[in-house]
């Protein structure tokens, strides 16, 4: 399973680089910062989704954002997509579960994020 | 042959950083630094991932999961399955080999699904990491809102999956 995994994940590997090279932490910050409200959850929601990061590098970032403006439910909807959202790893996703059934699964998640994001609005 | 068409885009990429390293590209030179950071994490996360998954092949018995977490199980079975996602950790992706596992041995569609909601978003030892970034509050009514919401997003996946031959593949 892991050797014909492999491929996959380098290829995964790979991409989640570049894209940490294309989107970085000012360009977060930049873009989330601006923006609040459903547009700035949109924006969260779709960063959220491209990136993959870790967890121990996320939550700091995400203390840098709110530092610098961004609201805790934008954060929470960049956080949420951030881990159930994953467009770089759908290759790999859709190794185990075919692709079809990933992409809901995907999808359903981003529209979850969004609903979490609300409802963080409502408690908080 | 096959090989080296397999790995084409790994080799390819491999081959983009190490000529970045020796012209002095910066952008390049970046790259490959984070890709390393990210290799590193799934070297050290991946191999103990799969011995879980092997042990658990082994020692788990069918009837077990089926009777716990597979499709009669209730509420009881869903709470298992959080259970079992929350004291893991890892990236999202290191999460699918294990739910093969699970669903080889008979655990139920709405559960495979609340189980990758659960490890995704609900983590112990990361929990630990977002109260002290992001605080108590915030921490556990993010918790709190997350739990249902996938909880449900097991239940659509269950239902939109009914009747069509879902399975988990070995890949």
């Amino acid at each position: 399973m892991f050797l014909n995994l492999l491929p996959v994940l380098l290829l995964m590997l790979a991409l989640v680089s570049i894209v940490l090279f294309l989107i970085p932490n000012e360009t977060l910050i930049k873009y989330m910062g601006k923006s609040s409200g459903i547009e700035g959850w949109l924006i969260a929601a779709f960063l959220g989704s491209i990136a993959l990061i870790p967890g121990f590098i996320a939550y700091p970032l995400c203390s840098v954002l709110i530092k610098s403006g961004v609201g805790y439910t934008t954060i929470a909807v960049f956080i949420t997509t951030l881990m159930m959202v994953g467009i770089i790893t759908l290759p790999v996703e859709a190794k185990f579960f075919g692709w079809k059934t990933s992409i809901v699964r995907n999808a359903l998640s981003f529209f979850a994020a969004l609903f979490i994001g609300f409802l963080m609005m409502i408690f908080l | 042959m096959n090989l080296l068409k397999k790995y084409i885009f790994p080799i390819l990429f491999l081959a983009f950083v190490g000529l970045s390293y020796a012209f002095d590209f910066a952008s390049g030179k970046q790259i490959g630094l984070n890709f390393w950071m990210f290799f590193k994490e799934m070297i050290l996360f991946l191999p103990l991932m799969f011995i879980l998954i092997g042990l658990f092949d082994v020692w788990v018995p069918r009837e077990k999961i089926e009777k716990h977490i597979g499709r009669e199980s209730g509420w009881k079975g869903t709470g298992l399955v959080i259970l079992l996602a929350t004291l893991q950790a890892g990236p999202l992706y290191g999460a699918f080999p294990f739910a093969y596992i699970l669903w080889k041995k008979g655990c139920s569609i709405r559960n495979i699904f609340i189980y990758l909601g659960a490890f995704a978003t609900i983590k112990i030892p990361m929990l630990t990491f977002e109260i002290g970034f992001l605080g108590l509050k915030f921490s556990l009514l993010r918790t709190l809102i997350t739990l249902p919401v996938f909880i449900i997003i097991g239940y659509i996946m269950e239902w939109y999956l009914k009747d069509k031959n879902f399975e988990v593949k070995q890949p």
